[in-house]
């Protein structure tokens, strides 16, 4: 890539000023450093794993409110989180953890267990037990 | 109390931190030859692994590899130290900071406050290093970050003792003792040599086999898992390849750079020459990325589409594969 072609494109970094640094060739073919605003290409790959997301989100979020799956499934997709990343936050296995995801056993849970998902998720035990149907 | 550290963004975390940390006492290495030394470039591909709900693809090697390599071709000492509780691990690293030593942490990424929202995934082989503290706040010199940066002591535990995959509990290093001459000739060669043995492994899913691989397995995705899903495997894809950390190109043009420094070290000019050919190559793996984010853009996923873009990496694998015998050939 040569200097004159790192591209200076929009991206999720523009409104956080932050810059990346990328190798590039000056006119003499020599390698020096160059900062970019983005790349396009890579934005829209970027956007389409936050929309991913945010789909496995709405889509938790309805499961809940049809009795299907317990909160805990649609805050694990709030953060970003999987079966194998929840269970080593909460330290328990991930049989349990998928157990938890009933909403009758959810609602049985003790209050030490469900703090421990709310520590992890950063919110209240209320919270947790009620999410927000906005 | 803060240690004197001078910060120098890099593209890359890891050869960022060493590069720094190295600079700091007195040993003068560019990223680019701590990534070359320490054979950063590979190839893997682990359909079985799901990272983002994706196969993984990494484009470097294992979290901490680069720098134990270049560290054993160096003759340096690095120590490093692992805990299992955060007392423990704030006690070690201020205890550092006391005793003037700035200090490379492993951390993970999802709680880096001043990340952007975006960028924060759980991704646990963050590098960073820690160069003073505060009542409130340690000091951080982030090398992916133009300028140094700051988190609370809260934060910083969070960080450190991140979970999922790659761990880093509590993971701090630092180097212990350098050599006062070091013999740059001898360690460039090895960590050529170790790279081309990497892109050339006989092993399916690794270096150039494993690029060959993916191309074939990108051909059957859309039929196999859907146009959504094929999609998002191929955003992951070039995710991996091309966001910040890489330098562009999946690391060809750290490479590249590399190669080039290495030709003027090792009075070799047909290094100078191979070093052309990768930064031709790692502007292909862009060209792919491109084209790549056409598809899945447009959310259309017609089979030649898909077909076209496996055409493309096949070819660059291919490429890669003369590239590095040649390489091998040119230092032995």
């Amino acid at each position: 890539m040569e200097k004159e072609h790192v591209p200076q494109d929009k991206s999720n970094l523009t409104k956080n000023n932050v810059k990346e640094l990328l190798y590039a060739t000056d006119e003499n073919g020599n390698y020096t450093t160059s900062l970019s605003t983005g790349w396009e290409p890579k934005t829209i790959a970027l956007s389409n794993s936050i929309e991913e997301i945010n789909e496995r989100i709405a889509e938790a979020k309805m499961q809940v409110e049809k009795g299907e799956v317990s909160p805990i499934c649609y805050y694990m997709e709030v953060n970003k989180m999987d079966l194998t990343i929840l269970s080593s936050y909460v330290g328990m296995w991930k049989w349990r953890v998928k157990r938890h995801f009933k909403p009758a056993v959810f609602a049985k849970l003790s209050d030490s267990i469900l703090k421990k998902y709310a520590e992890t998720f950063d919110i209240s035990v209320a919270e947790l037990k009620n999410i927000k149907t906005d | 109390m803060q240690t004197n550290f001078t910060h120098h963004q890099s593209a890359h975390c890891e050869n960022g931190v060493a590069s720094n940390l190295l600079k700091n006492n007195g040993l003068n290495i560019s990223e680019p030859m701590v990534f070359g030394i320490g054979s950063g470039l590979f190839f893997v591909y682990l359909p079985f692994i799901k990272v983002n709900h994706a196969p993984a693809i990494s484009y470097r090697t294992l979290p901490g590899q680069i720098f134990n390599k270049l560290a054993s071709r160096l003759n340096l000492k690095i120590k490093r130290q692992k805990f299992s509780s955060a007392v423990n691990a704030n006690k070690a690293l201020d205890e550092n900071l006391k005793n003037n030593i700035p200090t490379g942490l492993q951390v993970g990424v999802y709680h880096l406050s001043y990340f952007p929202d975006e960028y924060r995934f759980h991704f646990n082989a963050h590098n960073l290093v820690v160069y003073g503290k505060t009542e409130t706040d340690y000091l951080v010199s982030d090398p992916v970050m133009e300028t140094v940066t700051t988190l609370t002591h809260e934060e910083l535990d969070k960080v450190r003792f991140a979970k999922g995959a790659f761990a880093p509990r509590g993971q701090m290093y630092y180097p212990i003792q350098i050599p006062s001459n070091v013999d740059l000739k001898s360690a460039i060669i090895k960590g050529i040599k170790n790279t081309c043995r990497d892109m050339l492994a006989p092993m399916p899913i690794i270096g150039v086999r494993g690029i060959k691989f993916v191309s074939k397995q990108i051909r059957k995705w859309p039929v196999k898992h859907g146009t959504k899903k094929a999609n998002h495997y191929l955003a992951q894809m070039v995710r991996m390849q091309e966001e910040i950390g890489t330098g562009g190109g999946g690391f060809r043009f750290i490479y590249a750079a590399f190669l080039q420094e290495a030709a003027t070290i090792l009075n070799n000019d047909e290094l100078k020459e191979l070093s052309k050919e990768m930064t031709q190559i790692g502007d292909s793996w862009r060209d792919f990325a491109v084209e790549a984010s056409r598809i899945y853009k447009n959310r259309s996923a017609k089979e030649d589409a898909y077909n076209a873009i496996a055409d493309e990496l096949l070819s660059i694998a291919n490429r890669e594969e003369i590239f590095f015998k040649k390489l091998k050939k040119a230092i032995s």
